[in-house]
């Protein structure tokens, strides 16, 4: 048991709604990442959705993809490492609509990025309305360090799902742990039920 | 690697923006100069903030001294520096890093770069060489805003004694047309004119916020300097 | 120039949990690119759900290190070899 030190309270405020067990709210928007922020000029950025048979499903270029309808979700976000942010303003496309038209049996999806991060999900966690890619936060561009051109959010479940800098998703028939996942992070990751690590 | 409780015996301001804490540390196992050791704080209903601090006293020193500038949104500096007073207890783990020490062992002149804070983990081996009587030819350039940021100012002054240490202050945002030394940043020139040519193979440690790291060890490289006997640690995008 | 705001140094205390000896003074064979790096200046990434070390060189990831308040794992395929230093004690 570490010894409390007095008057220590960080940079932490009162929670101002319901937020899951073990976070805090924080000011601004940490930015955690486990490399180099990652650049792939616009001209030759892609997101490629490829089904469970390895086949190409759908791809769009960038000028394609922000033609695409897109959704403005305000959404609370929980990092595993416990800072929440809540009432977050996001401009994207709706999973939803990516997989509009796309003929699947596939159970899992894994959302790979550039910088070689991926991070899997049930493909049951995307739909109806549960997941985007965005590429605008609160009224901008997303900006590079915070994912930027496009990451993916998932809000329901722990932030390092949202996984940054996204470039598509794999249907698989079979679950693959991502980055985290594969080193002691939960697989599924549902923060109401504080799943932080392998057996929580 | 255990936590160990660190009290507060006493703080010092050293400037607007940077205090030191002696601590009492009891089974203290003794550190070399350059290590650095872990802080973790612990908040009543169990968060937990933790950041590594250079460790500024030298060895054999009565008491563990860190030296800490203040992070305006940070975790733990705020708390450091203007929170904790005598009598507070936090934990800390080390002595840690063997990489970036000097134990001054031999006589090899030692060419000492810092910027901002980085002055720290270099104060530690000015301190260690003046208290073991060391001959080794010892240079420190050191790198503030202006003279009112430059950490241990007076003991800088005295330690230069113009025999075996030298210090060499820049400064990036100093007005007053008093100051009459180096203006800038530190720089091929700067370390030309006060480091050893290449073939002294002095050894050389460079400390402070990353883009200077990586700034000053380019520059040393270019002008000659063994990658190998140039000892680098980076504090950050802001140096604490 | 090398985004990684760290070095190996600020790793130790974290690495003295998982070796036996100083780990910041070890080199590293890195298994992608076999450029050999001491862990002290490999580029370390703290503000991450884990830690991660990468590549002086080429940032291919070396050492992958998570923390639960039960356990810990640490995934070292990055490196091809650890050449081990002697002790600096006694």
């Amino acid at each position: 048991m570490s010894i409390v030190s007095r008057g220590f309270r960080g940079r932490r405020q009162p929670g101002a709604g319901l937020i899951p067990p073990g976070q805090y709210i924080v000011d601004g928007f940490p930015v955690l990442s486990a490399g180099p922020t990652p650049f792939t000029p616009l001209e030759e950025w892609d997101f490629t959705i490829v089904d469970e048979t390895g086949a190409v499903a759908a791809r769009w270029t960038w000028d394609e993809f922000r033609e695409l309808p897109a959704e403005a979700p305000t959404v609370d976000i929980h990092c595993v490492t416990k800072w929440s942010k809540l009432g977050t303003r996001w401009e994207g496309v709706s999973v939803d609509t990516l997989l509009d038209g796309i003929e699947t049996s596939a159970e899992f999806v894994i959302a790979f990025a550039d910088g070689d991060y991926t991070t899997n999900l049930p493909l049951a966690d995307m739909r109806d309305g549960q997941a985007w890619v965005v590429y605008g936060f609160d009224g901008e561009e997303l900006e590079p360090e915070h994912g930027g051109p496009a990451r993916l959010l998932v809000p329901h479940l722990y932030f390092w799902k949202s996984a940054k800098w996204v470039r598509g998703l794999r249907l698989s028939d079979d679950d693959e742990p991502g980055f985290w996942e594969s080193l002691g992070y939960h697989n599924y990751a549902d923060p109401w039920r504080e799943q932080r690590y392998w057996g929580d | 690697m255990l936590w160990l409780v660190a009290t507060v015996a006493e703080t010092i301001a050293e400037t607007a923006r940077t205090t030191t804490l002696r601590l009492d540390v009891p089974v203290w196992p003794g550190h070399r100069a350059g290590q650095h050791v872990d802080v973790r704080l612990t908040a009543e209903d169990g968060y937990q903030a933790q950041r590594s601090y250079s460790i500024a006293s030298p060895p054999g020193a009565d008491r563990l001294e860190l030296t800490v500038v203040r992070i305006d949104d940070g975790d733990v500096s705020p708390y450091l520096t203007t929170v904790a007073e005598v009598g507070d207890q936090f934990e800390v783990r080390g002595p840690v890093g063997g990489w970036f020490v000097w134990d001054g062992d031999d006589t090899t002149p030692v060419l000492l770069v810092g910027g901002g804070s980085g002055v720290v983990p270099l104060m530690a081996m000015m301190r260690h060489h003046t208290r073991t009587g060391s001959t080794a030819a010892m240079q420190l350039v050191y790198s503030a805003r202006t003279l009112d940021d430059v950490i241990y100012r007076d003991e800088l002054t005295t330690l230069a004694d113009g025999g075996h240490r030298a210090v060499t202050l820049t400064l990036t945002r100093e007005a007053s047309p008093q100051w009459t030394g180096h203006c800038g940043r530190v720089d091929t020139d700067l370390l030309d004119e006060v480091g050893w040519p290449p073939p002294v193979r002095p050894r050389c440690y460079v400390c402070g916020p990353t883009p200077f790291v990586e700034a000053v060890s380019l520059a040393l490289v270019g002008l000659g300097h063994e990658a190998a006997r140039v000892k680098t640690e980076r504090f950050g995008p802001t140096g604490a | 120039m090398s985004q990684a705001p760290f070095d190996g140094n600020v790793t130790a205390g974290d690495l003295a949990d998982i070796f036996a000896f100083d780990a910041t003074t070890a080199i590293t064979t890195c298994a992608t690119c076999r450029h050999t790096h001491p862990i002290a200046t490999l580029r370390a990434y703290l503000q991450a759900p884990g830690m991660v070390l990468r590549c002086a060189s080429c940032d291919a990831v070396q050492i992958r290190f998570v923390r639960s308040p039960a356990r810990a794992w640490v995934d070292l395929r990055g490196i091809a070899m650890l050449e081990i230093p002697p002790s600096t004690e006694g």
